[in-house]
């Protein structure tokens, strides 16, 4: 970086936490309604909707468009799970980037919910072995095979346990949301989490307004703010109003199953009960809702 | 009002004093407004400032927090020995322990607020108004031993000072019990900060009984070096009066804690090596890099000669005993745990990550330029309470020194 820009951006940073300390002071303003706004699980369902039209509102004005944000809750007797077919993965990645898209993620710095694994396949599922950065013309390459990590959306989940504010939790239909309003951004979930699900903002995100997805939940892909996490919600948006997660829409191969764990006439319940499933690092007694199997 | 007074009256020494003490308090300004500007680039546009990314997502900046933790502790220990061994000056060295804890918390809860990714919600964790997490997350617990402790180092340094600043004899049944009560308050700092890392299944590096008996002996290691260099420059300086034996005593204590590290080092390596599990991984990374991953190496070899050394100037009584060789040893030490906290503890439990990919981490500018701010600010506080400690114990300033006819300050 040349001198006379990081002056100007030293300028530029000055002005901004004046502008921002002003904005915080100006009482009545929205930045500090924002920032005194309560934690999502102790608001009632009418400053829940308020919050919601008021999202909704701030969006237009942003991004030019319509929005929908959802603040639904989950459904009676329904326990989210998921399947995902080793044997049938080519490691194309589609489901990364239909999940950016579906999720709004930041394009720059870039986010992804959905991290593949190459692992050749001697090694069986090893980690230490694997790698997230191959780059060939074709997939499948001959001699390895994929492993999609996103989110397991454990019963026992222990980013929950360490957060210190109670800005995440597991929701009655076993999906683990994050409250981006609440979350402080001190990553100890991060640290938590065996499977690296848990992604921060270490930056500004950014999303292109021709590309934002208007179909919002409060406790999914919503926009977010720099400092704070987020995770796969199994596209809560999506599966509260009976959709399948963009990742399970796009696969190509059809390697992605979902469903309900307490409907026994449910895809995943037909592959748990005919099919050898296991979940990954079952020793940490995390107990995924996310399955891996071998249809073929 | 009377406290008012004292208050008043410890904030014009401040003002006074030497050519060198105002240099150091300029070298100090200096600093902080360098590292603060480094510090503003951070807050404008986020953390991506700092070297840290998904993979490896605590770093230098927690790493300091956990060395200066050590430090809080260990200056409190140091008034068992003195009461046990009957050191003359134990009020002494229990104010200047304390001030010294004090100033060492309030910078750790500085390095907790600039790993904080929304600093500005900092109010979520307060009790009441916030949704403390407690007792389910670690870091609630550590937020709640470390202001408790903070606040009774405060009380008593305070009441210690007041009461010699107005020539009264101070209640022991008031300060005794807590002194005491932060003897093992400090134990408990350590231990929840190792509790912290320790349980986390994921982590494998952490996830060792022996993560916080090993915390502890290395505070006791490190943590004394700064009052055992304090004392010395005090006792030329003031008219603190400390016999050579103490501190000898100070490095003999010194020198267990630093075997007792040894031990459980070379246990945790012998079960790691041998059994050769997966779980080696991340020691290797640590000790020997894995691949062309050796960024992080020099580090750890650098802490481990340093740690060395200083175990051996400190084992033998000659060098012991030597004020040159001892207080060489003092800052070798210091700086070997400094390495040890700051990096070697931190980055092996993240690199490679919990999906096997490695992102090699060094701390960023920004990070350097933001830990240098926190420093000097710990500094300059220390500096300016010590100061007022000085004066109030030492060069007999008092009440009567505000009386305007007998204007006298010490320099």
């Amino acid at each position: 970086m040349k001198k006379g820009n990081s002056r100007r951006s030293f300028i530029k940073n000055v002005s901004l936490a004046t502008v921002s300390t002003i904005a915080l002071s100006g009482c009545g303003s929205k930045a500090f309604e924002d920032f005194l706004q309560q934690n999502f699980r102790t608001l009632t369902k009418k400053e829940k909707d308020e919050i919601v039209k008021n999202l909704e509102l701030k969006y237009k004005e942003q991004y030019g468009k319509e929005f929908h944000v959802s603040d639904e809750g989950a459904i009676d007797g329904t326990l989210f799970g998921y399947a995902l077919d080793l044997s049938r993965c080519v490691g194309c990645r589609k489901c990364v980037y239909a999940c950016v898209k579906e999720n709004n993620q930041s394009r720059d710095p870039q986010i992804h919910w959905i991290e593949v694994l190459q692992i050749e396949k001697e090694k069986g599922i090893d980690f230490a072995d694997s790698n997230v950065q191959y780059n060939p013309e074709k997939v499948p390459e001959k001699g390895y095979f994929y492993v999609p990590v996103q989110c397991q959306q454990c019963r026992h989940p222990q980013c929950t346990t360490v957060c210190p504010v109670k800005a995440t939790w597991q929701e009655p239909d076993g999906i683990v949301v994050v409250d981006y309003n609440w979350c402080i951004g001190c990553r100890y979930c991060m640290a938590a989490c065996p499977y690296g699900a848990r992604h921060f903002n270490w930056g500004e995100p950014t999303v292109p307004a021709e590309e934002i997805n208007t179909e919002m939940h409060y406790l999914g892909n919503r926009p977010r703010k720099k400092g704070v996490v987020e995770k796969c919600t199994f596209c809560i948006q999506r599966v509260r109003k009976g959709k399948y997660p963009a990742c399970v829409e796009i696969c190509p191969v059809g390697a992605r199953k979902f469903g309900n764990l307490l409907d026994p006439e449910s895809e995943v319940r037909y592959i748990l009960e005919n099919k050898r499933v296991l979940v990954l690092k079952q020793e940490l007694n995390t107990q995924p809702k996310f399955y891996y199997f071998f249809g073929i | 009002m009377n406290f008012i007074r004292f208050i008043t009256g410890s904030i014009r020494i401040v003002f006074h004093g030497s050519k060198t003490y105002f240099a150091w308090l300029t070298l100090l300004l200096i600093l902080i407004i360098w590292g603060g500007l480094g510090y503003s680039e951070q807050l404008a546009h986020g953390l991506i400032k700092t070297h840290m990314r998904d993979s490896v997502s605590w770093a230098f900046y927690i790493g300091n927090f956990t060395f200066l933790v050590g430090v809080a502790a260990a200056a409190v220990m140091l008034v068992i020995p003195a009461y046990l061994y009957d050191w003359k000056p134990i009020k002494e060295i229990a104010i200047f322990g304390e001030l010294l804890a004090v100033c060492a918390v309030i910078m750790c809860l500085g390095f907790i607020m600039v790993d904080i990714g929304s600093p500005l919600r900092f109010w979520h964790m307060l009790p009441l108004i916030g949704t403390l997490n407690f007792p389910s997350s670690m870091l609630s617990w550590d937020f709640f031993v470390l202001n408790i402790y903070l606040l009774l180092n405060l009380v008593v340094a305070t009441y210690l000072l007041y009461c010699t600043f107005y020539k009264k004899e101070y209640k022991k049944s008031f300060v005794l019990p807590l002194v005491l009560l932060s003897i093992p308050m400090a134990v408990a700092i350590h231990t929840t900060t190792a509790f912290l890392y320790n349980a986390l299944p994921g982590r494998i590096f952490w996830n060792s009984a022996l993560l916080a008996p090993r915390f502890l002996a290395s505070a006791f290691c490190s943590g004394p070096a700064i009052p055992l260099i304090l004392f010395q420059i005090l006792r030329k300086t003031t008219k603190f009066e400390i016999k050579d034996e103490a501190i000898w005593k100070i490095a003999e204590l010194m020198v267990y804690a630093m075997f007792i590290y040894l031990f459980f080092t070379i246990a945790e390596l012998f079960k790691e090596f041998y059994s050769g599990t997966e779980h080696l991984l991340y020691w290797k990374y640590l000790l020997f890099g894995i691949g062309d991953h050796k960024e992080i190496v020099p580090y750890s070899w650098a802490s481990i000669i340093m740690g060395c050394i200083a175990f051996l100037l400190f084992l033998f009584p000659k060098t012991r005993r030597n004020f040159v060789t001892l207080n060489i040893g003092a800052v070798l030490i210091y700086g070997s745990v400094y390495v040890e906290k700051g990096i070697a503890l931190i980055i092996p439990a993240f690199t490679p990550d919990v999906l096997g990919q490695i992102y090699v981490y060094t701390p960023s500018f920004t990070e350097i330029r933001t830990a240098v701010m926190i420093f000097s600010i710990g500094f300059l506080l220390f500096t300016f309470i010590s100061k007022i400690a000085i004066a109030i114990v030492f060069e007999d300033y008092n009440i009567q020194s505000l009386n305007p006819k007998k204007e006298r300050l010490p320099e």
